[in-house]
């Protein structure tokens, strides 16, 4: 079942990807195709069958709360386009 | 000695302990190495020779009988595994410039290790891809032949040891990624156990899949890496605390009585006639060697890639939200915070992640997660127990890695089906959390093809001793691409 283009537009929005016109259909014929070929999951009886999320076997994996110093304040901020006063900056979110 | 570049790691720690060479000889063979054929093969983002050539100095300067189990040797890792101080871009523009702050573990126990790096190796973008050529940087040639791919997404960590440019590398396989490109490329490859290896450092891809693993030219040379990066991390809660086996003491050259099972689902539709004979005969090799061979089935074999198009896209959507160009990366200018996050996203993530982004978001929206996240998790339970039946009868299983050698630059890039089929015999094991490796066992039109051998959970020990065993009794292995 072919994707409509509202159905593309909504998930770049979900995923926060602006996309131009001509990528819009392009990604939206090529995801319906992989989604077509991804049908054929339908045919599997997965009654009762339990879902896989990992394969660890392990449960709720802890550690001690504790600070420590292994990265400081500036070299968390080394990378970021746009600093001040020891934060990343960013353009208002809010109107003034 | 000459050709210095084409020593095993084994045979370098020998040489660099027996004093008969240094490592500031062997990172400067290696380097005149690169500097000879990677205009050719590119299999490199980031080069670090000045700094690998003082570390070889130090090395050289430090070196005592108890000295690491790498000490001098230099590696290179794939570029999607944090380096302090040195560029990591998971071959991407949106992290062009990012320079990390720490190292991943693997890099600190290889460092500990005494290994040197000369540097990133390319990979499709965020590991995503199967040829390498979704690397915002440059397409990376297979040494083969360089009108061909070298596989992906570790292209550049199997291209530059079968181009002899490092002795070893770092690759990550979140669905094949280490072990088609070294079928294709000719070398030895292993994806351990999910949880043997620490992701600390690793940039995510698909969380409950993603695996870091060796190359090399010998399975021996595996061994040495393994010994070295495998066991739990307290930094990565999905790292086992599973006690690690001495995997050079394993590698005995015995599999008499061992039960090697040959699933049919593998030898799939459509598949090049030289990789089923290439593969056949490897099978028979070990079967002349007292190892007894079954057929077997893992029945659902053909949902894994519809699978694992579910699975891992939907980590990956989850995974890449950090990148919006505030933390790191550049940042492309827009009205408002919104604005430059989606023009940030928009223009530096390539095609193929913003698709799989797409996939992996339309998955888990409402109304669709039942239909699709779910139900691949359900059927990813089902090929996880195909994989416990077949283990109850058998201690390794053995197949094709790739359906085809290595296919031409641009053949398959507009045509993401066909890309992802290029792993159908690969992601399964990803899905079961299941270690495999690849070797060399011969060529079909020319070109090398790779026999996948899968084991238990945790059972790398047994994998090394087959993949070790066949490289004993066959030469495929020491063949050289000529460059």
């Amino acid at each position: 079942m072919p994707l409509s283009p509202q159905e593309v537009l909504h998930v770049a929005r979900l995923a926060r990807l602006r996309l131009d016109p001509e990528e819009l259909e392009r990604m939206r014929s090529q995801l319906s195709a992989i989604l077509d070929h991804i049908a054929m999951l339908q045919e599997v009886d997965v009654s009762g069958v339990p879902p896989t999320a990992q394969v660890t076997n392990l449960v709720t994996v802890l550690r001690p709360d504790e600070v420590t110093e292994e990265l400081s304040r500036e070299a968390a901020l080394a990378n970021a386009p746009d600093q001040r006063d020891g934060m990343f900056r960013v353009r208002a979110v809010f109107d003034e | 000695m000459t050709d210095l570049h084409t020593l095993t790691v084994a045979a370098a720690r020998v040489a660099l302990a027996a004093g008969t060479l240094s490592s500031y000889e062997l990172t400067e063979a290696l380097l005149a190495r690169i500097q000879a054929v990677e205009p050719r093969v590119r299999a490199f983002i980031t080069l670090t020779g000045e700094q690998a050539l003082a570390e070889a100095r130090a090395a050289d300067a430090t070196r005592r009988p108890d000295s690491g189990p790498l000490h001098g040797i230099p590696l290179a890792i794939k570029d999607v595994i944090c380096t302090n101080g040195v560029r990591t871009t998971c071959g991407s523009a949106i992290l062009e410039t990012f320079v990390p702050p720490y190292d991943a573990t693997v890099v600190s126990r290889l460092k500990a290790a005494g290994a040197i790096s000369l540097g990133k190796l390319n990979c499709d973008e965020f590991a995503m891809g199967s040829s390498t050529e979704t690397s915002a940087f440059h397409i990376t040639r297979n040494p083969w032949d360089l009108e061909r791919v070298p596989g992906g997404s570790s292209g550049g960590s199997a291209a530059a040891v079968a181009a002899l440019m490092a002795p070893a590398s770092l690759g990550t396989d979140t669905g094949g990624s280490i072990r088609q490109p070294a079928a294709l490329c000719g070398v030895s490859g292993l994806k351990p156990t999910y949880g043997r290896v620490s992701r600390f450092g690793l940039v995510a891809y698909g969380s409950s899949l993603d695996q870091i693993g060796p190359f090399a030219r010998t399975v021996e040379d595996l061994a040495l890496l393994m010994q070295v990066i495998a066991g739990h991390d307290p930094r990565d809660g999905t790292s086992a605390p599973v006690p690690v086996a001495d995997y050079c003491a394993a590698l005995s050259g015995e599999v008499r009585g061992l039960r090697i099972g040959v699933p049919g689902e593998y030898f799939v539709e459509g598949m090049e006639p030289g990789v089923e004979q290439a593969t056949r005969e490897a099978i028979a090799v070990l079967r002349a060697q007292g190892a007894e061979v079954v057929e077997l089935s893992l029945p659902h074999t053909r949902y894994a890639l519809p699978a694992y198009y579910i699975i891992a896209p939907a980590e990956a959507s989850a995974n890449l939200a950090r990148f919006d160009g505030v933390r790191y990366g550049p940042r492309e200018p827009g009205e408002s915070m919104w604005d430059e996050i989606e023009l940030t996203r928009g223009r530096r993530f390539g095609p193929e992640v913003r698709r799989r982004i797409m996939l992996g978001t339309y998955a888990l929206s409402a109304g669709y997660y039942d239909a699709y996240y779910k139900r691949a998790q359900q059927v990813r339970t089902l090929i996880k127990r195909d994989f416990d039946a077949a283990f109850a009868h058998v201690d390794v299983i053995a197949a094709p890695t790739s359906p085809t050698v290595a296919f031409k630059v641009g053949e398959k890039l507009d045509n993401p089906i066909a890309m992802y089929l290029s792993d159908v015999c690969t992601l399964p094991i990803n899905l079961a959390g299941v270690p495999s490796l690849v070797v060399p066992c011969g060529f079909s039109q020319g070109l090398p093809v790779g026999l996948q051998l899968i084991g238990r959970p945790f059972d790398e020990a047994t994998l090394l001793r087959v993949g070790d065993a066949y490289q004993r009794l066959t030469d495929w292995h020491t063949r050289y691409p000529a460059l």
